[in-house]
């Protein structure tokens, strides 16, 4: 059977690739601890030598609209093109093609629809910048071909945190019965606090530093017990118009497990919203 | 209320170049038109079939007519829709981060609960 060597958890800050790659009076001063940071994240995918990708994240409104909106959506195609052209405009990122594991996708869908989550699937799917930022950090070689599965974190109404957590815990129980001798990384992506288009968007921080700090807390001890207390659908309006991002980060602490401690954890407070990275080696760093 | 056809206009308009560009010289004539021509369509359908009874409401037209973000906020449209479209027409008349901040403050009288966004 397959083994989940890695499973990772980052927010998906789209003005990264911009960030690391300018140059000069360009260039903001935050950009070298941030590429610091993130060298030392994508080492820890690097070390767990993946073969294929199973990459969790939001289409923010590209592909999937409002007259046909899926809630879990898994992608299952040879190939996802990637990036869109508002994202071209707004965060200068690069059009990306990437492989897809086609097998694992069929997969996922079969003993996913088998295990009580009625997902929805795309044969033609072109991924947005939830999933390739996290390429862009982790593997910007962009050579291992990925499972893309979406959330509906966007437009309401949304799945409970629960049943996000419950399709993590699924997730990892469906690729570790996946027949095949292949390494797999699980990556997905979401938000600490965060406010778009609201009074409290662009801050020197955060629009909610409590909840980041809590959340982090949450996740780097796998303290899904006190997430899933605290944390509704109502609740997460608080800390940000945008924080229901955050329930792609309770998925993957449903992948991780439940009281897993994470082996990498990292932050970096920057304006807007704070980033938040974490690594789990399943089986051992060295596995 | 047709939150839905307000998050649709800003959503078609943020994916094509050219509507982008059309929107920010003539809000108003843009809105005449789309709403015409492009209410109806059923953007995951082909082309030869199409919705009959979409319209705007008086008060979102005027909106939208208005490049009024702080009405369309207070109307429920996606906060995210019309942010990234409005950093679209606007971010290149102003500073780094500028307009993105001055966007917040003109929110600032709005506390929680936002408006619903529920379509």
């Amino acid at each position: 059977m397959a083994t989940v060597v890695a499973v990772i958890a980052s927010t998906h800050h789209p003005f990264y690739y911009k960030a690391s790659t300018a140059t000069g009076e360009d260039r903001p001063p935050f950009a070298d601890e941030w590429v610091s940071k993130i060298t030392a994240f994508r080492e820890t995918l690097t070390r767990a030598r993946p073969d294929v990708l199973v990459m969790v994240g939001s289409d923010h409104f590209h592909q999937l609209w409002l007259d046909n909106m899926p809630q879990f959506l898994v992608g299952k195609a040879p190939f996802y093109d990637a990036n869109f052209y508002n994202e071209e405009r707004e965060f200068g990122l690069p059009r990306m093609l990437l492989k897809g594991q086609e097998d694992l996708s069929a997969h996922i869908l079969r003993a996913g629809l088998d295990e009580g989550f009625d997902l929805a699937f795309s044969n033609e799917l072109r991924i947005d910048h939830s999933i390739t930022c996290p390429i862009i950090t982790l593997r910007p070689e962009a050579d291992l071909p990925i499972v893309p599965i979406y959330t509906n974190i966007f437009a309401p109404p949304l799945p409970q945190p629960k049943r996000f957590v419950q399709l993590g815990q699924t997730i990892r129980d469906i690729v570790e019965s996946w027949p095949s001798h292949l390494r797999v990384a699980v990556i997905g992506t979401g938000h600490l606090s965060l406010e778009l288009g609201g009074p409290r968007q662009f801050g020197p921080h955060g629009p909610d530093p409590e909840f980041d700090r809590k959340a982090v807390e949450w996740i780097a001890t796998g303290d899904l017990e006190r997430c899933l207390a605290e944390v509704t659908l109502d609740s997460l309006h608080s800390p940000g118009n945008a924080t229901h991002g955050f329930m792609d980060f309770m998925l993957m602490m449903g992948v991780a497990g439940a009281g897993r401690k994470a082996d990498h954890v990292d932050t970096l407070d920057l304006f807007h919203t704070m980033e938040a990275y974490f690594t789990w080696y399943p089986n051992g760093v060295d596995a | 209320m047709s939150r839905y056809l307000l998050d649709k206009f800003l959503y078609f308009v943020d994916r094509d170049p050219e509507l982008v560009e059309r929107y920010r010289e003539d809000p108003r004539g843009t809105v005449d038109w789309w709403e015409a021509e492009c209410a109806n369509k059923v953007l995951n359908c082909h082309a030869g079939e199409a919705s009959t009874w979409l319209r705007f409401t008086e008060e979102e037209r005027e909106a939208l007519a208005a490049h009024d973000h702080v009405a369309l906020f207070a109307l429920g449209a996606h906060p995210f829709l019309t942010l990234t479209l409005f950093i679209a027409m606007f971010e290149r008349d102003h500073g780094p981060l500028e307009y993105q901040k001055a966007f917040g403050a003109r929110l600032a009288h709005f506390a929680l609960p936002y408006p619903d966004i529920a379509t």
